[in-house]
């Protein structure tokens, strides 16, 4: 790792943004700590994808922005991500600033906290910091854990009490642009029992092949009883790369539901992990994965059961057009004592060319009898007799294909609730085929 | 007058993994004529119907297939279809997250030019009639292309293809296995009503049966991978009624199937 580059990982720059944004001093030596060890610690290790050459460490960490006053002002294709924009309750950063928020006062007034991660841990310290410590995420875990702790440059904070029942998402939006510019989010969703809360978080960058990074970052924290749903659409550009760590916590009959859009053009790293610590705890993980151009991807999903009567679901699809490579991982792990449980899991990889590759992983491991799981895991090319089917009643060769992969993806994007989130889904997928 | 479809096919030899399974077909269907092929299986019956719309493992050796002086062998399967031919398929595919309708309504797009798709409003209507001539519940344009569809529903999805994209030359592949007598009915009806001079369908199968309900102008019957024997609706009775043997004595075949002739 040679390739540090100095405007980012140094001291005093680090300094300088943290005092910028008047970061308490406990965190000020969290990042330093956590510099100092990232030329020491080790990349993560990953199935089957070699990443040593892959840039995690050349960009510009702290790009500064203007704040804009409406969500108008910004460049279309990335307000785009933003629906009902009259009434969202919505963050945007831009590199490293936050460049707008807006939240109804209405549902500040019921105690919900909702704004960027500097503004929180200026008004909500202790409460930020209670959380922050208990991470799952530790900086020492690997090398990339601690460039996105020492480094990361923004984020957000979603804190919902106690029996407050949300029923219009928070969404965000995180974007970069310009030269080595970077967006390194550190998201925090912290939900009380009986909270129920919806968030959704886009993580774009300009498509004109000068951002360098993502190293994201997203604790959730599923209180007893609450109902959580987090949406992440990753859509960068193919010279970035495009790392997001989700680390959840759910706690008694707590339910959190993931949908995760990997459509970035890039190098992606995406891993999900989520842990149910205590008993009747429920985790739904939906996967839309679609790779083109020569993007290399590696998606893990990771549930651990350590409550009882504690169930997981993943469904995970990816379509790998052109040279895109996916190697998909699901990994279900039930421990011991961890009895009536049951974890379920389905990864399908379609490839549509010769050059494209896919790889399905299902891993179940299961340290307790008194439980059941269940895996189907399946690679496969398009079936050439659909394709006749299809192409018999008048269909060109480009539509059929289309339509066997929308059907493909169906599967998992039919169940997204959110119609805005179909929808747009949609249009970035459609988007991958016009270019 | 003019614009009466005609499928004319010239010696047509196929085969598949190198062996061969037609050995010389030759027929011509014009627009306001049904013509009906029957035999005994393993004939080559269904290899023709496949060979035609150029199905990807059919690969034709010899012969000519010109659809309005247009040579089919020639298109893609695509174009074929959007040249005005139509296959109802023995075992059509069943294709996850394309609904019935949202497919359809791509396949008819498919044969105008943009700018003049099919409004929405027309095509619903359209498909509600001719589900309910069918006999179908709506709910099945909703439902996945064919997935779990039972092989008398796949058939009268086909019927109903057919119907919609309303083709010059249908070719029906035993559309008649596996159905009901009531199916039976329900889909001759369907064919029936395509019946007229810009329509022109060949009808493959193994029984007389379906040919009780769609009158057949010409009855081929196929042995050998060819046209052994033709003539009117009376040749397809006396199958029925005596089997296919009559027809081996008095041509001297032994074996009719393409298997033995290697």
């Amino acid at each position: 790792m040679n390739m540090v580059n100095q405007t980012s990982m140094d001291d005093k720059r680090v300094t300088q943004y943290a005092q910028s944004r008047q970061e308490p001093k406990w965190l000020l030596e969290k990042r330093l700590d956590a510099l100092s060890q990232i030329e020491e610690l080790a990349l993560p290790q990953l199935e089957k994808t070699n990443i040593n050459n892959w840039n995690f460490t050349k960009f510009d960490a702290f790009k500064e922005e203007e704040a804009i006053t409406a969500l108008q002002e910004l460049p279309s294709e990335f307000s785009a991500f933003v629906f009902d924009q009259e009434t969202a309750n919505v963050v945007v950063q831009k590199n490293a600033s936050s460049v707008f928020q807006q939240f109804d006062p209405q549902i500040a007034d019921k105690g919900v906290i909702f704004s960027d991660l500097h503004t929180a841990l200026r008004e909500h310290e202790e409460l930020v910091k209670s959380y922050m410590m208990s991470s799952k995420m530790k900086r020492d875990e690997h090398k990339l854990a601690a460039i996105h702790q020492a480094l990361f440059n923004g984020g957000v904070f979603l804190y919902v009490p106690k029996n407050v029942e949300l029923t219009i998402p928070f969404q965000s939006l995180f974007y970069g642009q310009g030269k080595d510019a970077a967006i390194l989010p550190y998201i925090m969703i912290v939900t009380e029992e009986n909270a129920r809360v919806e968030f959704i978080a886009n993580f774009v960058a300009d498509k004109s092949d000068e951002v360098a990074m993502h190293n994201g970052m997203i604790d959730v924290f599923v209180g007893s009883n609450a109902n959580v749903r987090v949406s992440t659409m990753n859509n960068l550009n193919q010279t970035a790369v495009d790392v997001l760590y989700r680390r959840s916590y759910v706690g008694r009959d707590g339910q959190l539901e993931w949908i995760t859009s990997e459509l970035s053009d890039g190098r992606i790293i995406s891993d999900n992990t989520t842990h149910l610590v205590e008993d009747g705890g429920t985790v739904n993980v939906k996967a839309v994965i679609l790779g083109a151009g020569e993007t290399r991807s590696n998606i893990t999903t990771n549930i651990r059961h350590w409550g009882k009567h504690t169930n997981s679901d993943i469904h995970a699809r990816s379509v790998m057009k052109d040279a895109a490579t996916n190697i998909l991982n699901s990994i279900t792990k039930i421990e011991k004592d961890a009895s009536k449980s049951d974890g379920q899991q389905t990864g399908k990889v379609l490839m549509l060319n010769p050059k494209a590759r896919g790889d399905a992983n299902p891993i179940l491991l299961i340290d307790e009898n008194d439980v059941t799981a269940g895996h189907a895991a399946s690679v496969g090319r398009v079936d050439p007799l659909q394709m006749y089917y299809l192409m018999s009643r008048g269909v060109s060769k480009e539509q059929a294909e289309k339509l066997i992969i929308y059907g493909f993806l169906d599967a998992v994007i039919s169940d997204i609730p959110s119609e805005a989130l179909q929808k747009r889904i949609h249009e970035v997928i459609e988007g991958k085929f016009q270019s | 007058m003019a614009n009466k479809p005609n499928l004319k096919i010239k010696d047509l030899h196929v085969a598949i993994d190198e062996k061969e399974i037609l050995k010389g077909v030759n027929l011509e269907i014009n627009g306001g004529e049904i013509h009906a092929i029957m035999g005994p299986n393993g004939t080559g019956k269904s290899t023709l119907a496949s060979a035609l719309m150029g199905h990807p493992r059919y690969e034709v050796s010899k012969g000519e297939a010109l659809l309005d002086q247009a040579d089919l062998l020639d298109m893609d399967v695509d174009e074929r279809a959007r040249a005005g031919l139509f296959l109802a398929m023995q075992y059509p595919s069943e294709v996850s997250g394309v609904t019935n309708s949202d497919f359809l309504r791509s396949a008819i797009n498919a044969k105008r030019d943009e700018g003049n798709e099919i409004s929405l409003m027309k095509f619903i209507r359209e498909m509600d009639k001719k589900m309910e001539l069918l006999e179908m519940d709506e709910k099945f344009a909703t439902r996945y292309l064919n997935e779990g569809f039972s092989g008398g529903e796949k058939k009268r999805n086909e019927i109903l293809q057919l119907m919609m994209l309303n083709p010059r030359i249908a070719i029906l592949d035993e559309i008649d296995s596996g159905l009901d007598i009531d199916a039976l009915k329900v889909v001759a009806a369907g064919v029936n009503a395509m019946r007229g001079d810009e329509f022109g369908a060949l009808i493959i199968t193994h029984y007389q049966r379906l040919l009780n309900y769609i009158k057949p102008d010409f009855v081929h019957v196929f042995m050998q991978g060819r046209i052994v024997k033709s003539g009117g609706p009376e040749l397809a009775e006396r199958l029925e009624a005596e089997g296919y043997d009559w027809v081996k004595e008095e041509l001297g075949i032994e074996d009719e199937t393409v298997g033995q002739q290697g």
